[in-house]
Protein backbone atom coordinates (compact mmCIF):
# COMPACT_ATOMS: atom_id res chain seq x y z
CA UNK A 1 0.00 0.00 0.00
CA UNK A 2 0.97 3.60 -1.12
CA UNK A 3 0.19 6.61 0.50
CA UNK A 4 1.02 10.43 -1.08
CA UNK A 5 -0.77 12.71 1.07
CA UNK A 6 -1.15 16.70 0.13
CA UNK A 7 2.26 16.46 -1.73
CA UNK A 8 3.41 19.76 -3.53
CA UNK A 9 6.93 19.14 -4.62
CA UNK A 10 9.32 22.41 -6.36
CA UNK A 11 12.08 21.94 -8.52
CA UNK A 12 14.85 25.00 -7.81
CA UNK A 13 14.07 28.38 -5.87
CA UNK A 14 13.53 31.95 -6.13
CA UNK A 15 12.54 33.05 -9.31
CA UNK A 16 13.26 29.58 -11.41
CA UNK A 17 10.98 27.74 -8.99
CA UNK A 18 8.91 25.54 -10.84
CA UNK A 19 5.81 23.54 -9.01
CA UNK A 20 6.06 19.99 -10.68
CA UNK A 21 3.28 18.74 -8.18
CA UNK A 22 0.68 20.15 -6.37
CA UNK A 23 -1.41 19.58 -3.54
CA UNK A 24 -1.33 15.63 -4.83
CA UNK A 25 -2.91 13.21 -2.63
CA UNK A 26 -4.03 9.57 -3.32
CA UNK A 27 -4.28 6.09 -2.34
CA UNK A 28 -3.02 2.68 -3.87
CA UNK A 29 -3.56 -0.33 -2.56
CA UNK A 30 -4.49 -1.93 -6.19
CA UNK A 31 -2.82 -4.68 -7.76
CA UNK A 32 -2.20 -2.89 -11.05
CA UNK A 33 -2.27 0.78 -11.09
CA UNK A 34 -1.60 3.05 -14.36
CA UNK A 35 0.12 6.77 -14.71
CA UNK A 36 -0.64 8.82 -18.25
CA UNK A 37 -0.48 12.13 -18.47
CA UNK A 38 1.53 15.00 -21.16
CA UNK A 39 5.37 15.37 -21.12
CA UNK A 40 5.88 17.62 -17.97
CA UNK A 41 2.75 17.23 -15.94
CA UNK A 42 4.38 16.00 -13.40
CA UNK A 43 4.27 12.00 -13.58
CA UNK A 44 7.66 11.23 -13.68
CA UNK A 45 7.99 13.06 -10.66
CA UNK A 46 5.34 11.43 -9.01
CA UNK A 47 6.94 7.94 -9.82
CA UNK A 48 10.26 9.18 -8.14
CA UNK A 49 8.35 9.98 -5.02
CA UNK A 50 7.54 6.52 -4.60
CA UNK A 51 11.02 4.91 -3.67
CA UNK A 52 12.12 8.03 -1.88
CA UNK A 53 13.92 9.07 -5.07
CA UNK A 54 12.54 12.35 -5.05
CA UNK A 55 11.32 13.56 -1.27
CA UNK A 56 8.32 15.90 -1.97
CA UNK A 57 8.93 19.82 -0.09
CA UNK A 58 5.48 19.05 1.55
CA UNK A 59 3.66 16.15 2.18
CA UNK A 60 4.18 12.50 3.12
CA UNK A 61 4.43 9.62 0.85
CA UNK A 62 3.97 6.09 3.48
CA UNK A 63 5.00 3.26 1.78
CA UNK A 64 4.06 0.20 3.46
CA UNK A 65 3.88 2.59 6.37
CA UNK A 66 7.11 3.61 5.99
CA UNK A 67 7.69 7.47 5.27
CA UNK A 68 10.53 8.11 2.22
CA UNK A 69 11.56 11.09 3.92
CA UNK A 70 13.44 9.10 7.18
CA UNK A 71 13.21 5.85 6.07
CA UNK A 72 14.47 5.57 1.95
CA UNK A 73 16.80 2.52 2.67
CA UNK A 74 13.79 0.35 3.68
CA UNK A 75 11.80 2.18 1.16
CA UNK A 76 14.32 1.20 -1.85
CA UNK A 77 14.25 -2.44 -0.62
CA UNK A 78 10.73 -2.55 -1.23
CA UNK A 79 10.01 -0.76 -4.25
CA UNK A 80 11.81 -1.39 -7.42
CA UNK A 81 12.32 1.05 -9.83
CA UNK A 82 12.64 0.95 -13.68
CA UNK A 83 13.50 4.11 -16.07
CA UNK A 84 12.70 4.88 -19.07
CA UNK A 85 16.48 4.54 -20.68
CA UNK A 86 17.69 1.09 -19.83
CA UNK A 87 20.84 2.07 -20.52
CA UNK A 88 21.46 4.27 -17.74
CA UNK A 89 20.00 1.79 -15.56
CA UNK A 90 21.96 -1.42 -16.32
CA UNK A 91 25.32 -0.27 -14.30
CA UNK A 92 27.64 -3.11 -14.63
CA UNK A 93 29.47 -4.72 -17.72
CA UNK A 94 27.65 -7.77 -18.87
CA UNK A 95 24.36 -9.15 -18.47
CA UNK A 96 24.99 -11.53 -15.40
CA UNK A 97 26.90 -8.66 -13.43
CA UNK A 98 23.79 -6.71 -13.56
CA UNK A 99 21.90 -8.85 -12.52
CA UNK A 100 23.67 -9.77 -9.06
CA UNK A 101 24.71 -6.17 -8.01
CA UNK A 102 21.56 -5.56 -6.30
CA UNK A 103 21.92 -8.51 -4.34
CA UNK A 104 25.30 -6.78 -2.86
CA UNK A 105 25.41 -6.70 0.61
CA UNK A 106 22.37 -8.52 1.15
CA UNK A 107 24.07 -11.27 3.36
CA UNK A 108 23.45 -13.60 0.61
CA UNK A 109 25.95 -16.73 -0.03
CA UNK A 110 27.83 -16.88 -3.50
CA UNK A 111 26.09 -19.78 -4.48
CA UNK A 112 22.18 -17.82 -3.54
CA UNK A 113 23.44 -15.42 -5.82
CA UNK A 114 24.17 -17.50 -8.35
CA UNK A 115 21.15 -19.17 -8.21
CA UNK A 116 18.63 -15.90 -7.89
CA UNK A 117 20.42 -14.53 -10.90
CA UNK A 118 20.13 -18.00 -12.92
CA UNK A 119 16.45 -18.19 -12.07
CA UNK A 120 15.46 -14.38 -13.13
CA UNK A 121 17.47 -14.70 -16.03
CA UNK A 122 15.86 -17.94 -17.34
CA UNK A 123 12.55 -16.08 -16.47
CA UNK A 124 13.10 -13.23 -18.62
CA UNK A 125 14.74 -15.38 -21.73
CA UNK A 126 18.26 -13.63 -20.87
CA UNK A 127 19.88 -17.30 -19.45
CA UNK A 128 22.45 -17.71 -23.07
CA UNK A 129 23.59 -14.47 -22.74
CA UNK A 130 24.25 -14.33 -18.85
CA UNK A 131 28.12 -13.37 -20.16
CA UNK A 132 27.60 -10.91 -22.81
CA UNK A 133 27.94 -7.63 -22.48
CA UNK A 134 25.55 -5.89 -21.93
CA UNK A 135 25.59 -2.94 -24.69
CA UNK A 136 25.58 -5.53 -27.35
CA UNK A 137 21.97 -6.33 -26.26
CA UNK A 138 18.62 -5.14 -28.32
CA UNK A 139 16.76 -2.62 -27.02
CA UNK A 140 14.27 -4.59 -25.64
CA UNK A 141 16.65 -7.04 -24.23
CA UNK A 142 18.22 -4.12 -22.23
CA UNK A 143 14.82 -3.07 -21.14
CA UNK A 144 14.22 -6.57 -20.14
CA UNK A 145 17.75 -6.94 -18.44
CA UNK A 146 17.10 -4.03 -16.30
CA UNK A 147 13.33 -5.19 -15.19
CA UNK A 148 15.50 -8.51 -14.38
CA UNK A 149 17.68 -6.62 -11.95
CA UNK A 150 15.32 -4.94 -10.32
CA UNK A 151 12.88 -8.15 -9.85
CA UNK A 152 16.04 -10.34 -8.41
CA UNK A 153 16.13 -8.62 -5.50
CA UNK A 154 12.32 -9.49 -5.00
CA UNK A 155 10.67 -6.38 -4.08
CA UNK A 156 7.08 -5.81 -3.08
CA UNK A 157 5.99 -3.19 -5.51
CA UNK A 158 7.71 -1.93 -8.74
CA UNK A 159 7.01 1.33 -10.01
CA UNK A 160 8.36 2.04 -14.12
CA UNK A 161 8.65 5.33 -15.19
CA UNK A 162 7.84 5.16 -19.32
CA UNK A 163 9.66 1.30 -19.87
CA UNK A 164 8.27 1.37 -23.19
CA UNK A 165 8.67 4.41 -24.38
CA UNK A 166 12.16 3.58 -26.40
CA UNK A 167 11.04 0.27 -27.40
CA UNK A 168 9.19 -0.85 -30.72
CA UNK A 169 5.54 -2.79 -30.58
CA UNK A 170 6.67 -6.14 -30.48
CA UNK A 171 8.89 -5.50 -27.46
CA UNK A 172 6.78 -2.96 -25.86
CA UNK A 173 4.52 -5.80 -25.81
CA UNK A 174 7.18 -8.42 -24.37
CA UNK A 175 7.90 -6.21 -21.77
CA UNK A 176 4.17 -5.65 -21.10
CA UNK A 177 3.59 -9.66 -21.03
CA UNK A 178 6.73 -10.06 -18.42
CA UNK A 179 4.91 -7.18 -16.38
CA UNK A 180 1.26 -8.53 -16.66
CA UNK A 181 2.96 -12.01 -14.82
CA UNK A 182 4.23 -10.25 -11.78
CA UNK A 183 2.66 -11.44 -8.33
CA UNK A 184 3.96 -7.68 -7.59
CA UNK A 185 1.73 -4.29 -7.25
CA UNK A 186 2.53 -1.99 -10.83
CA UNK A 187 2.59 0.96 -11.13
CA UNK A 188 3.16 2.11 -14.41
CA UNK A 189 3.74 5.18 -15.83
CA UNK A 190 3.13 5.14 -19.84
CA UNK A 191 2.37 6.58 -22.80
CA UNK A 192 1.53 3.60 -24.27
CA UNK A 193 -2.31 3.83 -23.33
CA UNK A 194 -3.11 0.15 -24.71
CA UNK A 195 -0.27 -1.38 -22.14
CA UNK A 196 -3.37 0.09 -19.40
CA UNK A 197 -5.97 -2.48 -20.80
CA UNK A 198 -7.13 -4.78 -17.65
CA UNK A 199 -5.35 -2.30 -15.33
CA UNK A 200 -7.47 -1.63 -12.04
CA UNK A 201 -7.14 2.06 -11.78
CA UNK A 202 -5.36 4.62 -13.63
CA UNK A 203 -4.13 8.18 -12.66
CA UNK A 204 -3.91 11.03 -15.01
CA UNK A 205 -2.09 13.79 -14.53
CA UNK A 206 -2.04 17.33 -15.77
CA UNK A 207 -0.03 20.69 -14.80
CA UNK A 208 1.46 19.26 -11.89
CA UNK A 209 -2.11 18.10 -10.47
CA UNK A 210 -3.82 14.46 -10.06
CA UNK A 211 -6.91 15.19 -12.34
CA UNK A 212 -8.80 12.07 -13.11
CA UNK A 213 -8.82 8.99 -11.25
CA UNK A 214 -10.84 5.56 -12.57
CA UNK A 215 -10.81 2.73 -14.22
CA UNK A 216 -8.75 2.57 -17.25
CA UNK A 217 -11.31 3.03 -20.12
CA UNK A 218 -12.66 6.24 -18.02
CA UNK A 219 -9.20 7.51 -17.33
CA UNK A 220 -7.81 7.16 -20.87
CA UNK A 221 -10.82 9.13 -22.20
CA UNK A 222 -10.40 11.87 -19.74
CA UNK A 223 -6.69 11.84 -21.30
CA UNK A 224 -7.78 12.30 -24.83
CA UNK A 225 -10.38 14.36 -23.82
CA UNK A 226 -7.62 16.54 -22.16
CA UNK A 227 -5.24 16.66 -25.20
CA UNK A 228 -8.00 17.58 -27.96
CA UNK B 1 35.04 -2.48 -29.25
CA UNK B 2 35.78 -6.41 -29.17
CA UNK B 3 38.99 -5.97 -27.42
CA UNK B 4 39.55 -7.29 -24.22
CA UNK B 5 36.13 -9.02 -23.60
CA UNK B 6 35.58 -11.88 -21.78
CA UNK B 7 34.54 -15.13 -23.94
CA UNK B 8 32.90 -17.86 -22.08
CA UNK B 9 34.86 -21.25 -21.75
CA UNK B 10 35.87 -24.10 -19.77
CA UNK B 11 39.33 -24.34 -20.85
CA UNK B 12 42.12 -24.59 -17.63
CA UNK B 13 43.10 -20.81 -18.38
CA UNK B 14 39.14 -19.89 -17.66
CA UNK B 15 38.87 -22.07 -14.32
CA UNK B 16 42.03 -20.95 -13.02
CA UNK B 17 41.33 -18.47 -10.06
CA UNK B 18 41.52 -14.62 -11.24
CA UNK B 19 43.80 -13.66 -8.35
CA UNK B 20 46.34 -16.06 -10.05
CA UNK B 21 46.16 -14.88 -13.26
CA UNK B 22 46.21 -11.67 -12.48
CA UNK B 23 49.66 -12.39 -10.11
CA UNK B 24 51.19 -13.52 -13.16
CA UNK B 25 50.55 -10.53 -15.21
CA UNK B 26 51.87 -8.59 -12.64
CA UNK B 27 54.90 -10.80 -12.53
CA UNK B 28 55.28 -11.41 -16.15
CA UNK B 29 55.60 -7.34 -16.10
CA UNK B 30 57.66 -6.94 -13.30
CA UNK B 31 60.30 -9.50 -14.72
CA UNK B 32 59.66 -8.60 -18.90
CA UNK B 33 63.01 -5.97 -18.31
CA UNK B 34 64.99 -9.06 -17.43
CA UNK B 35 64.92 -10.42 -20.97
CA UNK B 36 67.20 -9.16 -23.59
CA UNK B 37 67.95 -11.97 -25.83
CA UNK B 38 66.49 -12.54 -28.86
CA UNK B 39 65.67 -16.19 -28.55
CA UNK B 40 64.72 -15.54 -24.64
CA UNK B 41 61.84 -12.95 -26.06
CA UNK B 42 60.72 -15.16 -28.64
CA UNK B 43 59.94 -18.01 -26.29
CA UNK B 44 58.01 -15.34 -24.21
CA UNK B 45 55.98 -14.47 -27.09
CA UNK B 46 55.48 -18.70 -27.97
CA UNK B 47 54.49 -19.50 -24.17
CA UNK B 48 52.20 -16.06 -25.00
CA UNK B 49 50.61 -17.89 -28.09
CA UNK B 50 50.41 -21.41 -26.16
CA UNK B 51 48.14 -19.68 -23.64
CA UNK B 52 45.90 -18.38 -26.65
CA UNK B 53 45.66 -22.33 -27.54
CA UNK B 54 45.17 -23.50 -24.39
CA UNK B 55 42.45 -20.92 -23.39
CA UNK B 56 40.97 -21.81 -26.76
CA UNK B 57 40.64 -18.20 -28.19
CA UNK B 58 40.98 -18.07 -31.74
CA UNK B 59 43.69 -16.86 -34.03
CA UNK B 60 41.63 -14.02 -35.39
CA UNK B 61 40.65 -13.04 -32.13
CA UNK B 62 43.89 -13.17 -30.64
CA UNK B 63 45.42 -10.81 -33.88
CA UNK B 64 42.78 -8.41 -33.21
CA UNK B 65 44.30 -8.13 -29.49
CA UNK B 66 47.28 -6.95 -31.01
CA UNK B 67 45.57 -4.61 -33.77
CA UNK B 68 45.63 -0.87 -31.92
CA UNK B 69 49.00 -1.09 -30.82
CA UNK B 70 50.99 -1.94 -34.65
CA UNK B 71 50.69 1.86 -34.74
CA UNK B 72 52.97 2.29 -31.69
CA UNK B 73 55.08 -1.08 -32.16
CA UNK B 74 56.12 -0.01 -35.69
CA UNK B 75 56.92 3.26 -34.41
CA UNK B 76 59.09 2.04 -31.92
CA UNK B 77 60.76 -0.67 -33.87
CA UNK B 78 61.50 2.05 -36.47
CA UNK B 79 63.28 3.97 -33.38
CA UNK B 80 64.98 1.20 -32.30
CA UNK B 81 66.53 -0.41 -35.38
CA UNK B 82 68.14 3.64 -36.04
CA UNK B 83 69.39 3.07 -32.80
CA UNK B 84 70.67 0.57 -31.62
CA UNK B 85 69.86 -2.44 -34.33
CA UNK B 86 67.63 -5.14 -35.29
CA UNK B 87 68.33 -7.36 -32.46
CA UNK B 88 67.24 -4.39 -29.71
CA UNK B 89 63.96 -3.87 -31.98
CA UNK B 90 62.75 -6.87 -31.87
CA UNK B 91 63.86 -6.92 -27.76
CA UNK B 92 61.44 -4.45 -27.25
CA UNK B 93 58.87 -5.03 -29.31
CA UNK B 94 58.53 -8.77 -28.73
CA UNK B 95 58.24 -7.85 -25.30
CA UNK B 96 55.71 -4.70 -25.34
CA UNK B 97 53.13 -7.34 -28.38
CA UNK B 98 53.94 -10.25 -25.65
CA UNK B 99 52.76 -8.36 -22.01
CA UNK B 100 49.82 -6.71 -23.96
CA UNK B 101 48.97 -10.13 -25.51
CA UNK B 102 49.10 -11.77 -22.08
CA UNK B 103 46.63 -8.90 -20.17
CA UNK B 104 44.23 -9.53 -22.96
CA UNK B 105 44.53 -13.00 -22.24
CA UNK B 106 43.74 -12.67 -18.66
CA UNK B 107 40.74 -10.73 -18.95
CA UNK B 108 39.76 -12.56 -21.73
CA UNK B 109 39.58 -15.90 -19.46
CA UNK B 110 38.18 -14.19 -16.55
CA UNK B 111 34.96 -12.50 -16.03
CA UNK B 112 35.22 -8.72 -15.08
CA UNK B 113 33.30 -9.02 -11.88
CA UNK B 114 36.02 -11.98 -11.27
CA UNK B 115 38.93 -9.47 -11.56
CA UNK B 116 37.16 -6.75 -9.75
CA UNK B 117 36.88 -8.82 -6.72
CA UNK B 118 40.40 -9.18 -6.64
CA UNK B 119 41.36 -5.44 -6.75
CA UNK B 120 38.79 -5.22 -4.38
CA UNK B 121 40.49 -8.09 -1.91
CA UNK B 122 44.00 -6.33 -2.60
CA UNK B 123 42.90 -2.58 -2.08
CA UNK B 124 41.73 -3.86 1.49
CA UNK B 125 44.34 -3.24 3.64
CA UNK B 126 44.12 0.87 2.03
CA UNK B 127 40.99 0.43 4.13
CA UNK B 128 43.17 2.27 6.98
CA UNK B 129 44.16 5.54 4.95
CA UNK B 130 40.25 5.85 3.96
CA UNK B 131 39.89 4.13 0.72
CA UNK B 132 36.58 2.42 0.73
CA UNK B 133 37.74 -0.65 -1.36
CA UNK B 134 34.11 -1.59 -2.91
CA UNK B 135 33.96 1.95 -3.72
CA UNK B 136 36.67 1.67 -5.61
CA UNK B 137 35.18 -1.57 -7.51
CA UNK B 138 31.98 0.10 -8.25
CA UNK B 139 34.31 2.99 -10.23
CA UNK B 140 36.09 0.47 -12.01
CA UNK B 141 32.95 -1.30 -13.21
CA UNK B 142 31.30 1.73 -13.86
CA UNK B 143 33.96 2.84 -16.02
CA UNK B 144 33.97 -0.10 -17.95
CA UNK B 145 30.35 -0.22 -18.15
CA UNK B 146 30.53 3.38 -19.41
CA UNK B 147 32.90 3.16 -22.42
CA UNK B 148 30.39 1.46 -24.83
CA UNK B 149 27.35 3.70 -23.66
CA UNK B 150 29.86 7.30 -24.28
CA UNK B 151 31.21 5.52 -28.13
CA UNK B 152 27.34 5.29 -28.24
CA UNK B 153 26.70 8.67 -27.34
CA UNK B 154 29.51 10.29 -29.77
CA UNK B 155 27.80 8.34 -33.07
CA UNK B 156 24.10 10.02 -32.06
CA UNK B 157 25.86 13.11 -32.11
CA UNK B 158 28.09 12.48 -35.33
CA UNK B 159 24.62 11.30 -37.09
CA UNK B 160 22.83 14.24 -35.79
CA UNK B 161 25.29 16.75 -37.34
CA UNK B 162 24.83 14.59 -40.89
CA UNK B 163 21.58 14.76 -40.43
CA UNK B 164 21.46 18.53 -40.50
CA UNK B 165 23.85 18.75 -42.99
CA UNK B 166 26.81 19.84 -40.99
CA UNK B 167 30.17 19.05 -41.21
CA UNK B 168 32.78 17.59 -39.19
CA UNK B 169 33.64 20.63 -36.71
CA UNK B 170 35.83 19.29 -33.48
CA UNK B 171 33.75 22.30 -31.32
CA UNK B 172 30.06 21.22 -32.82
CA UNK B 173 31.22 17.31 -31.75
CA UNK B 174 32.55 18.05 -28.24
CA UNK B 175 29.93 20.44 -26.87
CA UNK B 176 26.80 17.83 -27.77
CA UNK B 177 28.91 14.95 -26.39
CA UNK B 178 29.60 16.67 -23.27
CA UNK B 179 26.22 17.67 -22.42
CA UNK B 180 24.89 14.00 -23.55
CA UNK B 181 27.67 12.23 -21.34
CA UNK B 182 26.93 14.72 -18.28
CA UNK B 183 23.42 13.90 -19.00
CA UNK B 184 23.98 10.40 -18.90
CA UNK B 185 26.15 10.82 -15.68
CA UNK B 186 23.32 11.91 -14.17
CA UNK B 187 20.49 9.47 -14.92
CA UNK B 188 23.32 6.98 -13.80
CA UNK B 189 23.34 8.36 -10.42
CA UNK B 190 19.76 8.44 -10.12
CA UNK B 191 19.68 4.61 -11.38
CA UNK B 192 22.37 3.59 -8.58
CA UNK B 193 20.22 5.76 -6.03
CA UNK B 194 17.43 3.48 -7.00
CA UNK B 195 19.21 0.24 -6.56
CA UNK B 196 19.88 1.04 -2.89
CA UNK B 197 23.66 2.07 -3.43
CA UNK B 198 24.02 4.87 -0.96
CA UNK B 199 21.66 2.98 1.27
Amino acid sequence: MIEVSRVTHVYGEGATARTVLRDVSVTMSEHRVGIVGANGSGKSTFARLLNGLVVPTEGTVLVDGLDTRTEGRQVRRRVGFCFTNPDAQIVMPTVQEDVAFGLRRRGLSREEVRSRVAEVLERFGLASHADHPAHLLSGGQKQLLALASVLVTEPSHIVLDEPTTLLDLRNARLVADHLGRLAQQVVLVTHHLELLEGFDRVLVFDEARLVHDGPPDEAVAAYRRSMA
Amino acid sequence: MSLGLYRPGRSLLHRAPAWSKLLLLLAAGASSFLLDRPWQVASALAAVVLGYAVAGVPPGVMLRQARPLVWILAAVAFFHVLASGWERAFVVVGVLLALVLLAALVTLTTRTADLLDVLVAWMRPLRVVGVDPERVGLLLALAIRSVPVVVGLGQEVRDAQRARGLGASPRAYAVPLVIRSLRHADELGEALAARGVDD
